[in-house]
């Protein structure tokens, strides 16, 4: 099997003070496939979002470990460094504030190249930056324009223009399409999906929109208060959830069908429901074909019948 | 079911002035609200859906909105003849509004309690005591735990799901006749949004209120809709039941909102529907049928004249040509008639 392109291992991230700490990422492990969609889901607060800055250094980590294609990120040279900040990139989920109003299109795109003095040429540049427009749906004409002159779904287009513009391994896209229109949304994912299988990249999607990201996605995360309760294989996790989380989250889901509707029965999720003792340990336990799901030992058999 | 109307929008206009000229955001829209239903109204932002509940409100500011034509009749009045003064009157009281975010609407500097109990003492002679008890009736009703500790807390001391229980209770407060939800569930997790939607259907059954459910997200529209009206380019291009809607619907664009969102036994190798293009600009709107340039099934007359609103079946219209008698017969997508044939049993 070829190598993942991102290992985390138990990363953690805490914030605040001692009298008052939160642990938005509290040891979470998983790896991301080249070429591979994870999907990680969860409610707001659960850390996917803290996940995935902290992976790309915008946040400190608190511990544990990153790998990016190989290495890790903590003991990378000068020049490895710049590596991974061309290859790692992001897109985010507002794209009328990730854009400069101040900026064209052309500059927003050539400033990268800028700080990493790459196609210094003027007319090897413009080649490229229009290469990029175009690889997102967008012309050429576009270039001299302001992120205002656009609508929301070109704006997210240019994001993504920016994050590709280095040939990257991997895109971090969080909530990319949460701010965009259910007939704009499809048009944005048909074209991830493209660029995806033409440039064999990989993509850790975070939402909380669960249809689309199974649709997505071909491994889900699921989140919630810093952990991962189950990640496994997008449809194995859908069809066949274990954790009570999951299966609360799942039923929360409104389906475009009025008869289908008219059944779905919601079931709540109270972390008491467990009954843990303080003895038990808990931990990602495999039930099978790669699908883990965060439990006791207990659980695991009792789940595993 | 169908009762008498308690709103009946009759070919509503509302213009906007703006420099690059006049915007028609709502063009010729006319619907009727029946009591105790939720209609339900869908389309993407910049259809005017959230503008046409405005007005029954008379919320929008003029200048630069512009009532350019049409009436709402709320009961045997026309709202759109009241007075500042008399709508304030009506406004929380027997129409009230459910915003898309709790914490804008809600004010920070002011405890829960005294909010919800404000728009009593305003509308009805209440005294303080009997409005604190019904506040915390309010309370329980959209499913607040421990009300009579939260009602002397501030809006910052709720989560955002508890927010919009709040905004909920204070919208309920004067027991309005007619409800707008303007995306309220929008801002707010699955589990949540589950949450509110259920409170909703709850306090709908109790109390008769009809509920205008303005959203994009069709899910929610199935879940909460008795009756769907689709809006684009500022008119309704079709409205029928819910079941009319999602099993069998007439309106290209209407099928083209239905096959762009994959529902969760979608197909991962198919690539998900798109609509081509973009909504046109209303400061010019187009001729003919404002969704023909997006239409891969448009026909020429879709690009010289605007089609009338044709019944397919009883409190069933759309606003397409192709249900023209002598229009010719278009191929409905398969992800269509899938729908039809799953639900009706039997070809169309």
């Amino acid at each position: 099997m070829a190598e993942p392109i991102l290992t985390v291992n138990n990363l953690k991230k805490h914030f605040g003070s001692k009298n008052n700490l939160v642990k938005a990422v509290d040891d979470v492990s998983f790896h991301v496939m080249p070429g591979e969609t994870l999907g990680l889901v969860g409610e707001s607060g659960c850390g996917k979002s803290t996940t995935g800055r902290t992976i790309i250094n915008l946040y400190d980590k608190t511990g544990g470990e990153i790998l990016f294609d190989g290495k890790n990120n903590d003991s990378l040279s000068k020049k490895e460094q710049k590596q991974f900040h061309q290859k790692l990139q992001m897109i985010f989920q507002d794209p009328y504030a990730s854009l400069n109003p101040r900026m064209t299109v052309f500059e927003i795109l050539e400033e990268g190249y800028d700080i990493h003095k790459l196609y210094k040429k003027k007319k090897e540049r413009r080649q490229k930056i229009y290469e990029l427009l175009e690889s997102v749906g967008l012309n050429r004409e576009h270039a001299n324009r302001y992120p205002h002159e656009f609508s929301g779904g070109q704006r997210q287009r240019i994001g993504i223009a920016r994050a590709l513009s280095f040939d990257p391994k991997l895109i971090i896209a969080d909530e990319p399409i949460s701010a965009l229109d259910v007939s704009i949304q499809a048009q944005v994912v048909n074209m991830m999906k493209n660029i995806q299988r033409e440039r064999g990249l990989a993509y850790l999607f975070i939402a909380h929109d669960l249809s689309m990201v199974k649709y997505i996605s071909d491994r889900i995360a699921v989140m919630y208060k810093g952990k991962i309760m189950e990640i496994g294989d997008a449809s194995d996790l859908y069809d066949r959830p274990f954790h009570p989380y999951t299966k609360s989250l799942l039923s929360a889901v409104p389906q475009p069908d009025p008869h289908s509707e008219k059944e779905r029965r919601r079931v709540g999720y109270d972390e008491s429901m467990h009954g843990y003792n303080e003895d038990e340990e808990l931990k990602l336990r495999d039930f099978g074909n790669s699908h883990l799901v965060y439990c006791s030992q207990k659980e695991y058999e009792s789940w595993t019948v | 079911m169908m009762n008498e109307p308690i709103l009946q929008m009759k070919n509503l206009e509302v213009d906007f002035k703006t420099y690059a000229g006049t915007v028609k955001a709502v063009r010729n829209v006319s619907f009727d609200v029946y009591k105790g239903e939720t209609l339900a109204i869908v389309g993407e932002s910049g259809s005017g859906k959230s503008v046409t509940n405005q007005a029954i409100m008379k919320l929008l500011p003029q200048p630069p909105a512009i009532y350019a034509g049409g009436e709402i009749l709320f009961g045997e009045t026309n709202l759109l003849e009241k007075s500042e003064k008399q709508m304030e009157k009506i406004r929380g009281n027997e129409i009230s509004m459910i915003f898309q975010d709790p914490m804008t609407s809600l004010n920070p500097t002011m405890k829960i309690g005294k909010q919800i109990t404000e728009v009593m003492r305003k509308h009805t002679k209440i005294s303080l005591g009997d409005a604190k008890k019904r506040a915390l009736e309010l309370m329980q009703l959209v499913g607040i735990p421990s009300p009579e500790n939260r009602l002397n807390q501030y809006p910052h001391e709720f989560s955002g799901g508890m927010r919009q229980r709040v905004v909920i209770a204070i919208a309920l407060a004067a027991d309005p006749k007619l409800l707008i939800a303007d995306e309220p569930t929008t801002a707010l997790d699955v589990t949540i949004q589950a949450q509110i939607l259920e409170v909703m259907k709850d306090i709908q059954k109790h109390s008769q209120t009809s509920i205008i459910f303005i959203t994009h997200d069709l899910g929610v529209v199935a879940n909460v809709a008795d009756r769907v009206a689709v809006m684009y380019a500022g008119e309704i291009v079709e409205i029928g039941t819910v079941d009319d809607i999602f099993y069998n619907p007439q309106h290209p664009y209407t099928w083209g909102l239905l096959g762009s969102m994959p529902d969760m036994n979608a197909d991962k190798k198919e690539e998900l529907r798109t609509i081509p293009g973009s909504p046109p600009n209303l400061v010019h709107p187009p001729a003919g049928d404002a969704f023909a340039a997006r239409n891969p099934h448009a026909m020429k007359i879709d690009f010289e004249k605007s089609p009338p609103m044709f019944e397919v079946a009883e409190n069933h219209y759309a606003k397409t040509w192709r249900l023209h008698p002598d229009a010719p017969r278009t191929q409905i997508p398969e992800v269509i008639r899938n729908r039809y044939i799953q639900y009706n049993g039997g070809d169309q």
